[in-house]
């Protein structure tokens, strides 16, 4: 292993993380703040509470992997578009480097972001409401988790992408309506018997309740299904990224 | 064994076209080989099939004696490449650029060599610059400094004169010769023949993707002192008279025009001598005229010939 082009690839993205560090920290703090205002006391009023926790702190994990899964994503695309963009991929591609270590820092970078940032709203969520978390552990690990599987799948986003606007497409096409649908906002148990089957398709169900489980101890699906979920789509975006450079796609000529 | 190898390396893109038919080319350590060809010839692309940009469709390379594919680490890990385009990252500044390379290239962090490299390359003074700060020829120094900051012991330039004034040439040629003073082997592409004159031990040429000559550059260069004369007959003629056979006279297609080349250097050029002989073996001469060859004649006959030579075989296919 280069360790050291591991690290190179990290510092240099982290870099960029840290020249916008006020804006990486206020951005996350000030949207949070207004999703309490708007759906903890707007809906919250309504609401008082879902399965005997407060609206307010049910939202709390939906409203962490929601940022968190976009952060990853767009952080890891970017990363890794830009490159390809303006040229210097050259650089990468004729490094003493393998997909491993390339993947390593660029997601690896993406994934430390997003997790900040989602600590970052945990504790400002600490501000608005009472949070326990019974399984912390499990809470770290599934964040964890997750800020490493959707900055993979933000690699394969950059990669695939052939302009700025594709970039942006699977985010907000897919990604943003996934977490939305995916009891953000709600438990599985509110809808009408028909759509909570069809949400059972949605993946991020199962990451958002596994996260929200460890938190309160309350989930819509099985937790050990929720494992499996995350840690299958973490598999499934590591193939996707071994084939990628096995067979340059997108990269190389 | 050469430094770099290269062995019937075909390329063609997804698009099908074939921008390298079959490359063979042996670069010996520690020399500078100017590779000489027009626009689209394949010299980007050899030099991105062998530091493992481009994806080779067949054939092998090998740098230092490690295949670049199979063991890509090692082979990779000697070459150093500066490119073309003015590829960099804008917000890094100056010295991260540097530090950035040879990180990725596995070697520690060494702030004296990274000064040492800034300093030859007078960017030192504007190590905390951001690249987008940096005029033109400022940014084809860094691009230079981040190559050297991996300690290469094979240099790619691609076109480093492309844009650049004359001070920087002067200083480009310098540092190029630093280095093969200390053993690197330095490969460059250029427009220019001149260029390829001023610093190269051996030139080669490439036009579509196939190497036409590799030569040492006194060899080119011994070829260059030569003269041709042009002897224009008044009646055309089949063939050259057996009397003439000592002049390797070569003849054109109409059969009206006889080339004698000489040595300007020589001490007879054997002009006055061909002279009467002609007159021998009865022939007229109308006009007699004298060119000298340079790098430009020898590489514009080859193209020619080439399309000539493809042209035959399009015609017999
Ligand atoms: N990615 C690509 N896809 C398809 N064709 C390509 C690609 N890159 C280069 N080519 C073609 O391959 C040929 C050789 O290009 P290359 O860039 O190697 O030329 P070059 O000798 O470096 O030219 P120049 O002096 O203009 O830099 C050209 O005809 C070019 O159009
Ligand atoms: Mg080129």
């Amino acid at each position: 292993m280069n360790w050291r082009a591991i690290w190179s690839i990290y510092q240099f993205e982290m870099m960029r993380f840290f020249r916008t560090l006020t804006q990486s920290f206020v951005s996350p703090v000030i949207s949070t703040s207004l999703y309490f205002v708007v759906f903890g006391a707007a809906i919250g009023s309504r609401i008082d509470q879902v399965e005997g926790v407060s609206y307010g702190a049910f939202i709390v994990p939906g409203l962490i992997m929601l940022t968190v899964m976009t952060q990853a994503i767009t952080n890891a695309s970017f990363g890794i578009y830009f490159p390809k963009f303006i040229g210097t991929i050259y650089e990468l591609l004729s490094a003493p480097v393998n997909f491993l270590e390339i993947v390593i820092g660029y997601v690896g970078a993406a994934a430390t972001k997003a997790l900040f940032i989602g600590l970052v709203i945990l504790a400002t969520s600490a501000f608005f409401v009472d949070i326990t978390i019974m399984h912390p552990f499990a809470m770290i690990a599934f964040l964890v988790l997750t800020c490493l599987s959707f900055a993979l799948l933000g690699f394969i986003i950059g990669i695939w992408a052939g302009n700025f606007e594709q970039l942006q497409l699977v985010p907000l096409l897919v990604v943003t309506p996934l977490v939305f649908l995916g009891g953000s906002f709600y438990a599985i148990s509110m809808l009408p018997p028909f759509w909570q089957s069809v949400t059972l398709f949605n993946p991020v169900v199962y990451l958002i309740s596994g996260f929200r489980w460890a938190f309160f101890g309350m989930a819509d699906v099985p937790v050990g299904l929720s494992l499996l979920a995350i840690v299958g789509f973490t598999a499934l975006c590591l193939v996707a990224v071994w084939w990628i450079f096995k067979t340059g796609w997108r990269i190389r000529t | 064994m050469a430094m770099v190898q290269i062995r019937n390396v075909r390329k063609a893109y997804e698009d099908g076209f074939e921008a390298l038919k079959g490359v063979n080319l042996d670069i010996e350590e520690g020399e500078i080989l100017a590779l000489l060809g027009p626009n689209g010839a394949g010299k980007t692309t050899l030099i991105s099939a062998i530091c493992g940009i481009t994806r080779i469709t067949s054939g092998t390379i090998s740098v230092g004696g490690h295949d670049t594919v199979r063991d890509y680490r090692a082979a990779r890990k000697l070459i150093g490449l500066v490119p073309q385009e003015l590829t960099l990252e804008p917000f890094q500044t100056v010295i991260d650029a540097v530090r950035f390379s040879r990180g990725l290239f596995g070697y520690p962090p060494d702030d004296s060599h990274v000064e040492h490299v800034l300093r030859t390359l007078t960017l030192w003074d504007k190590r905390d610059s951001k690249i987008v700060q940096l005029s033109g020829g400022m940014k084809r120094r860094v691009l230079i400094a981040k190559a050297l900051g991996h300690e290469p012991r094979v240099l790619f330039l691609d076109e480093p004169t492309a844009g650049v004034d004359v001070e920087l040439r002067r200083d480009m040629w310098e540092t190029v010769a630093r280095l093969k003073a200390d053993g690197v082997t330095i490969i460059l592409t250029t427009h220019y023949i001149e260029e390829a004159e001023a610093i190269a031990d051996r030139v080669g040429v490439i036009n579509k993707g196939e190497i036409l000559l590799v030569e040492n550059k006194s060899d080119l260069m011994a070829r260059m002192g030569q003269k041709t004369l042009s002897i224009e007959l008044t009646e055309p003629i089949d063939a050259v008279p057996a009397g003439l056979a000592g002049y390797a006279l070569e003849q054109t297609r109409d059969g009206r025009t006889l080339r004698y080349t000489y040595d300007t250097r020589a001490d007879r050029t054997g002009i006055a001598r061909l002279m009467a002989d002609l007159g021998s073996a009865g022939l007229r001469v109308r006009d007699v005229a004298t060119s000298q060859n340079s790098l430009e004649d020898i590489f514009v006959g080859m193209v020619a010939e080439q399309e000539d030579r493809n042209g035959d075989k399009e015609a017999s296919a």
